[in-house]
């Protein structure tokens, strides 16, 4: 081996020893949100409502008396760049955390990496279920705690009645396997499939046409809804096509399960009204934790002149980004320590009274969070207003009782 | 005369007798709000037609209505009051509780305040009124649009309500009734209700009748979608043109491989954006468009003419060092205006006069966005036919074009006449980009979704021919539209691009072939 190829393996290993002293000072943590692309305009102001968070855990004095020091990475929404960034995160920054996905297709690209490096991501997202790692931690919603209950209010009296139903989403595993339970769930309740049709569009799809005019078709049929998993920013054409063409929310309600608040700014709410979205928190809940949690947000957007300023809002999954990095402070604390495993089991049990309005808690075994089930209608302002709610929260169920199989599963 | 006016505002801010926003008794209101009793009692003061409970509704409607500490109050344009008296209210609006609604209860709500102001209103806020009726109908209305029949002097409300009454007596025990019902929903294409009469009718002659008009209605929606796809084909096909306008003359004509071509129609739609930005505001928002069109040219136009300048100039005749420099400059362009702009999308608003659309039939709403654009489109067309064929400019394009030598030996000034050209085509590409940011999103990577298109469509058109670009986007539009409903999004595509592929190899030429630069070369 020649001396320059010497040098430059000194002065690597010389930098990375500088990293790890540097790395003794703070607790490092990932954030691993798409900040372009088609995802950018959900996953943005999660990354936003992370920094507020670990600010404020800074601000009381750090965890285990260091701060807390984020690692902002932008995956791109690009699937195999978040497995890039995430090995990036764990080898190279050696976080102790990441938060971080929102797409499903995104969470299972960089599960390799988590469970061959034993990282620790916490994932914010609503999603499909069907999937329990030691290494994630599941702040946001399983089937049985969004979409389930959605569909059942919109086959009760109060709902409307629908007997039909119109299943619409991105073409990617999210949607697909979502639209799978559902159809198994809606068999179980007597629908047949001559009354359910199933539709993908692409990532970034913006000509929604002919795909309004074939749910007013299918609406003719008898009483209709119309089940939305189209995620990112092919919503924005999608909803000022709803408008535009006069889909009435009292004729065809279309619930949403990825559109929150954020996704809905900047679009005129007017023609949407009554149009419904399925979550676990809503900014128009009114508690004092909410009330405090939108105040500090508020100011943070102030602070730190973030586009969009005095419309910024809060939605669910900035929500469960909030909560989750708290619990992992909690846990963190509890275990005196920012090790995997440790953290791992102090994790289980952690109660967190979040702005929803209850105190949540980390289930003993499964990962994922009890959590209310709210739906709520599009109201002219761009919020939504509560129509249906859980009294408590709810066990997930990450598998789903309607997969074919799951039935032998020990956690369900 | 000041001392008047200025009492006479003073009485409008407090009226000495303030005027109840309704004559409803305050047990009526109690139950109006309490959610278990309000579907009935919204029914029976239908029912009753009492139109003083008009106001009240309408608030509940739109979301108005709240529950104060002591009373319910009412929002009239930012100033709440007592909704029993009428009196301003100066309560802390934390403490409010909006009195929601959900969507089964806004039907009743819509149903309820339509067949109240039918009573009043003027005849197109009633001809409005029937209409909703019509398609939300429901018992408790029928009083109303009887009253309201025999009262009405307008003839073409009066014939609306009777058609209403007509389609009300659908769950009348008499079959003639109901087969009169029938004739007016099969008219009104109310499939829906249709089908659900088939259900519960019992009578032989009724039956047949139903399902006649169910088969009837069924015809008139397959042709309404027929109508409605080709429609969303030709809109389609308007914004392939628009995105492929300015590649005809940048590539169809003069032969350059720009591939920097997504990223002049995005800088096109940031134009409109800022200039939105600066109309923000302004009373004339609505019109900001106008004004965004020029920007959007000169935008492009400016961003084209330093690429030809500093690129496209050194390299005319050596396509593939072409390509890829024009390439490696869509990226130093996407970059910098995430740079400039963030890596988000921005928002950019339709006005007003944009939002909404035409109905032609229930089942067919054509977007006042997409007509607009297919006009614009159109006319962007016209207005480059002129350019090429009647002006000077155009004479010297298409000189240099057929023969580059020839017309420098005549003196032309190639190098200028190039620069010009790259420069126009550049700019109407702005223009696009003005058009599709009131359809899709405005991001950095708006320009990378268009850029396969674009060059389909020059190429399928034949290169350097205005008709055939205009042919081919129109068709292309049409068929992946047509395709759609059978195969799905994605798939329609796919379909698509073979399709050009195959037509591509038996017609290298396209559609319309002429000598131009780019064949010669070639």
């Amino acid at each position: 081996m020649n001396r320059g190829l010497w040098l430059a393996a000194l002065s690597c290993a010389v930098t990375l020893a500088a990293v790890d002293a540097r790395a003794e000072e703070t607790i490092k943590v990932g954030i691993l949100h798409s900040l372009s692309g088609t995802m950018a305009i959900s996953e943005t102001s999660l990354k936003d409502v992370a920094l507020m968070t670990i600010g404020e855990i800074n601000a009381r004095g750090g965890v285990l008396g260091k701060k807390v020091e984020p690692v902002v990475v932008d995956p791109a929404s690009n699937w195999p760049l978040f497995a890039e960034k995430a090995r990036q995160l764990l080898t190279k920054d050696k976080v102790a955390a990441v938060f971080g996905c929102w797409t499903s297709v995104s969470r299972k690209s960089v599960l390799p990496v988590f469970e061959e490096l034993n990282g620790l991501l916490f994932y914010p997202v609503q999603y499909e279920g069907e999937e329990l790692s030691q290494n994630v931690f599941y702040t946001g919603a399983a089937p049985n705690q969004q979409a389930i209950p959605a569909v059942e209010y919109l086959m009760s009296k109060e709902g409307g009645g629908a007997t039909r139903f119109f299943l619409l989403g991105t073409d990617y595993v999210y949607p697909r396997t979502t639209n799978k339970i559902l159809r198994a769930f809606l068999h179980s309740k007597g629908v047949n499939d001559k009354d359910i049709q199933e539709t993908y569009t692409p990532f970034g799809h913006s000509d929604y046409q002919t795909i309004v005019a074939q749910i007013k078709a299918f609406g003719a049929g008898g009483h209709t809804a119309v089940i939305s998993t189209i995620n990112g920013d092919s919503n924005v054409p999608f909803y000022k096509e709803l408008g535009n063409q006069g889909l009435k929310a009292t004729d065809i309600p279309v619930v949403a399960f990825s559109v929150g608040e954020e996704e809905l700014r900047g679009i005129d709410t007017k023609p949407l009204v009554g149009h419904l979205a399925a979550w676990n928190y809503f900014m128009s809940v009114k508690n004092p934790t909410n009330t405090a949690f939108i105040k500090q947000w508020k100011e943070y957007v102030k602070k730190n002149s973030l586009p969009g300023g005095d419309s910024r809002v809060t939605n669910d999954p900035m929500e469960a980004t909030y909560v989750g990095i708290h619990m992992w402070a909690q846990a963190v604390k509890k275990a005196g320590t920012i090790k995997v495993d440790a953290v791992r089991t102090a994790m289980s049990g952690q109660t967190f009274a979040a702005p929803s309005g209850f105190t949540l808690k980390m289930d003993e075994t499964n990962h994922h969070l009890w959590k209310p089930v709210m739906i709520g209608e599009v109201q002219a302002n761009g919020q939504f207003s509560v129509v249906w709610k859980t009294s408590k929260p709810i066990r997930a169920q990450p598998w789903s009782p309607y997969i074919p199989g799951n039935e032998k599963r020990a956690e369900r | 005369m000041l001392l008047t006016a200025t009492a006479a505002r003073a009485g409008e801010a407090a009226p000495p007798e303030p005027r109840p926003p309704t004559t409803l008794d305050a047990a009526a209101l109690d139950r109006l709000v309490k959610p278990e009793s309000r579907e009935e009692t919204i029914a029976s003061l239908v029912e009753a037609t009492d139109v003083h409970a008009l106001p009240i509704l309408r608030a509940l409607l739109e979301g108005n209505l709240y529950l104060g500490p002591t009373a319910v109050l009412v929002d009239r344009e930012g100033a709440l009051q007592d909704a029993l008296t009428g009196a301003p209210a100066s309560v802390d609006r934390e403490q409010l509780e909006q009195v929601t609604i959900n969507n089964r209860l806004r039907r009743t709500l819509e149903r309820a305040v339509a067949a109240l102001s039918l009573l009043e209103d003027s005849p197109s806020g009633r001809l409005a009124a029937v209409r909703v009726l019509q398609d939300n109908p429901g018992p408790e209305v029928l009083p109303a649009v009887q009253k309201a029949l025999a009262q009405e002097r307008d003839r073409e409300v009066k014939e609306a309500l009777r058609a209403t009454a007509a389609m009300l007596a659908l769950a009348s025990p008499d079959p003639g009734q109901r087969l009169a019902a029938i004739e007016e929903l099969r008219k009104a294409h109310a499939k829906r209700r249709l089908l659900q009469q088939r259900e519960v009718e019992k009578d032989p002659t009724v039956l047949a009748a139903l399902d006649d008009a169910v088969r009837e209605v069924d015809l008139a929606l397959e042709r309404a979608a027929m109508v409605g796809l080709f429609f969303s084909g030709l809109s389609l096909g308007s914004i392939l043109l628009l995105a492929a306008l300015g590649l005809a003359i940048t590539f169809g004509l003069m032969g350059v491989i720009n591939m920097a071509h997504g990223e002049l129609l995005m800088v096109g739609a940031y134009a409109t954006w800022l200039v939105q930005g600066a109309f923000r505001g302004s009373r004339h928002f609505d019109w900001y468009l106008l004004a965004a069109l020029p920007a959007a040219f000169l935008a492009a136009a400016a961003v084209g003419a330093l690429l030809e300048i500093t690129v496209v100039r050194k390299l005319y005749g050596r396509p593939l060092e072409t390509l890829l420099a024009t390439w490696g400059a869509s990226l130093l362009i996407v970059q910098t205006v995430r740079v400039a702009f963030g890596a988000q999308n921005v928002e950019v608003s339709n006005p007003s006069w944009m939002s909404g659309g035409v109905t032609l039939l229930p089942d067919l709403v054509l977007p006042w966005n997409r007509i607009v654009i297919l006009l614009f489109s159109a006319g962007v067309l016209v207005g480059v036919w002129l350019l090429l064929t009647r002006t000077r400019l155009g004479l010297l394009v298409r000189a240099v074009t057929q023969d580059r030598q020839r017309a420098a030996g005549l003196g032309v000034r190639t190098p200028r006449v190039d620069l010009l050209a790259f420069a126009v085509g550049s700019g109407i590409a702005g223009l696009g980009g003005c058009a599709l940011s009131q359809i899709g999103n405005v991001g950095p990577e708006l320009g990378q979704g268009f850029i396969v298109d674009s060059f389909m469509v020059v190429v399928l058109g034949g290169v350097g021919q205005l008709a055939g670009t205009t042919i081919a986007a129109g068709s292309l539009g049409v068929v992946n539209k047509l395709l759609e409903p059978w195969a799905g999004a994605v798939m329609a595509k796919i379909v698509v691009l073979v399709f050009v592929i195959l037509f591509i190899q038996r017609r290298p030429q396209g559609l319309f072939a002429l000598r131009g630069r780019a064949l010669e070369e070639g």
